[in-house]
C-alpha cells in the first residue's frame, strides 16, 4: 500500500552538491537544514522517504525528509547530532555544501488513508518523518475523518517542531495531544507515554489507518495499544530505522528479515513485521 | 444523594458497575474541588481517600533535595489518583498536585475498605477494575524507564 518515488540520479551511487540555505536550531542537539540543488531542481519525493546525507570527508548517513512535498524547490531535514556524520550535519552552516542521494525508499500511504480516521503518532525525533505527511494531510482534510496528532518526547525542552504544533493544534480539524516521559513542574501538558494517549482519542478502530514513527520500542508499544483498540494490523504503518548504507538495497546493511528497510522501507505494514519486531537478534 | 449517586456511576472508571454496588459506594463518596497548584495529598501523608477525577488535571510528583520536583505522570478526566489506601500501611508514595482546575470523587478509604470487607463481591468489584489500572500504569513506567527518546537519528 505504500508508494515510492524512485531516485532521480543516473547513478544513484553519486551524491550531488546540496547548498545549506538555511539553519534552524530545533533544541540543545537537533538542527533543521533547508538545503538547495546547486543544479538543476529539486527532485520530487514523497512523505516518509529519505535522503542519504553526505559529509564531505567524514560520511554518509540516511536521514528522512522532514519539509513539506508540495515545495518543489528544496529538501528539510531534521537531524539529531549523534555520531561524527551527524555532528557535522548538524555543525553545517548556512551556505556550506553537503553531498546528497536520494530520495530513497517507501512512503506513508496518505493517499490510501482517504475517507479513513486518521492516527499519525510520532516519538521524539520520529515527528520529523511525520512531518510531510502531516502537511499533505492537511492541506486536504476535508478528504480524511477525524484526524490526530500524537507525539511524545522525553521531556519538554526536547519536543521538535513546537510553534507548529501549536498551530495544527488550533485547528478544527485536527486533535493534537503532546505528552513527556517526565518534566518539571512548568510543564501544564500530559505526562505518560505515547500509548496511554490512544485510549483518549476519539476514532473508529474499523476505520482508522495509523502512521507511526519513533523508537523502535514505543513503535511496538503503539502498534499494540492500536491492536488492543481494534485497528486492522494492516493498516497501521511504521518507519523503521536500520544500519541503511547503499540505499538501494544492494549491501544488505539494513537487511530486517525479508526486507531491506532502504529499499523495501522504511515504511512498512504491521501486518508483515509484527512477527520480527519481536525477535531481538533480527 | 441520587445526584451523586448518577454521578458517580457516570465515571468511567465504575462504567457497568452493579447499582447495588453503586448505592454503597454512593455512601463512601464526597464531591471535591481543588484550585491550581493545590495538593489532593503528599508523600508520606494517610492514604485515606482516593480520588476519581471528574475534569481537570492531576501530576503525580517525586521530589529529591536540592532538585525541582519531576512529574511523572499527569491525568485527567475519568481517571483514577492513588492505589495506596488498599495497602498497608496506608501511606502515600508520592504528591498529587491539581495543575488545572479540577473536580474529583473523593472516596474515604477506611469507609471503603470496610464495605469490601464486608461484601467480597464488591472488593472483587472494585479489585477487577483497579488491577488494569495499576498494570497500564506499571507499564508506562517501565516504557519511561527505558529513556527511549535519548539516543534515536533519523
Amino acid at each position: 500500500m505504500s508508494a515510492a518515488i524512485a531516485p532521480s540520479p543516473a547513478d544513484p551511487m553519486l551524491p550531488a552538491p546540496w547548498r545549506v540555505r538555511a539553519v534552524r536550531r530545533e533544541t540543545a542537539d537537533v538542527a533543521t537544514l533547508d538545503l538547495v540543488p546547486l543544479e538543476g531542481d529539486a527532485p520530487r519525493f514523497a512523505p516518509g522517504q529519505f535522503n542519504m546525507l553526505y559529509a564531505f570527508g567524514i560520511g554518509e548517513v540516511p536521514v528522512s525528509v522532514s519539509g513539506d512535498p508540495a515545495d518543489p524547490t528544496r529538501f528539510v531535514h531534521t537531524v539529531r547530532a549523534v555520531g561524527a556524520v551527524s555532528t557535522a550535519i548538524v555543525a553545517a552552516a548556512p551556505g556550506s555544501v553537503l553531498g546528497l542521494r536520494g530520495p530513497f525508499g517507501s512512503a506513508w500511504p496518505v493517499d490510501a488513508a482517504e475517507g479513513h480516521d486518521l492516527l499519525i503518532v510520532a516519538g521524539g525525533l520520529g515527528l520529523a518523518p511525520l512531518r510531510p505527511a502531516i502537511y499533505q494531510v492537511l492541506a486536504g482534510s476535508e478528504r480524511f475523518g477525524r484526524i490526530a496528532v500524537l507525539y511524545g518526547g522525553r521531556g519538554p525542552a526536547e519536543l521538535l517542531f513546537r510553534d507548529e504544533l501549536a498551530a495544527w493544534g488550533a485547528r478544527a480539524d485536527v486533535t493534537v495531544a503532546v505528552t513527556v516521559d517526565h518534566s518539571d513542574p512548568s510543564w501544564h501538558g500530559h505526562v505518560g507515554v505515547v500509548p496511554a494517549l490512544i485510549k483518549k482519542m476519539d476514532f473508529d478502530p474499523s476505520n482508522t489507518m495509523a502512521l507511526l514513527c519513533g523508537p523502535e520500542v514505543m513503535l511496538r508499544f503503539t502498534a499494540t495499544a492500536l491492536r488492543g483498540a481494534g485497528v486492522a494490523a494492516d493498516h497501521i504503518f511504521l518507519s523503521m530505522e536500520r544500519n541503511m548504507k547503499c540505499a538501494i538495497g544492494l549491501c544488505g546493511h539494513c537487511q530486517f528479515g525479508a526486507d531491506f528497510v532502504c529499499k523495501d522501507g522504511p515504511v512498512l505494514p504491521y501486518d508483515r513485521i509484527a512477527a520480527r519486531l519481536a525477535v531481538r537478534e533480527i | 444523594m441520587e445526584t451523586l449517586e448518577r454521578l458517580l456511576l457516570a465515571h468511567p472508571f465504575l462504567a457497568g458497575i452493579d447499582p447495588a454496588f453503586g448505592r454503597l459506594l454512593v455512601g463512601c463518596t464526597r464531591n471535591l474541588r481543588f484550585a491550581p497548584g493545590q495538593y489532593l495529598f503528599r508523600e508520606g501523608g494517610p492514604a485515606d481517600e482516593f480520588y476519581l477525577i471528574r475534569e481537570g488535571r492531576v501530576a503525580l510528583e517525586l521530589h529529591a533535595p536540592a532538585r525541582p520536583p519531576i512529574i511523572i505522570a499527569a491525568l485527567g478526566a475519568g481517571e483514577l489518583v492513588g492505589a495506596s489506601w488498599l495497602v498497608p500501611p496506608y501511606r502515600w508514595g508520592f504528591d498529587a498536585k491539581a495543575t488545572t482546575n479540577t473536580r474529583a470523587f473523593g472516596l474515604d478509604a477506611t469507609c471503603l475498605r470496610e464495605k469490601c470487607d464486608a461484601d467480597h463481591h464488591l472488593g472483587y468489584e472494585m479489585m477487577r477494575r483497579l488491577l488494569p489500572v495499576m498494570v497500564r500504569r506499571m507499564q508506562a513506567a517501565r516504557q519511561q524507564m527505558l529513556d527511549v527518546y535519548g539516543h534515536t537519528s533519523a
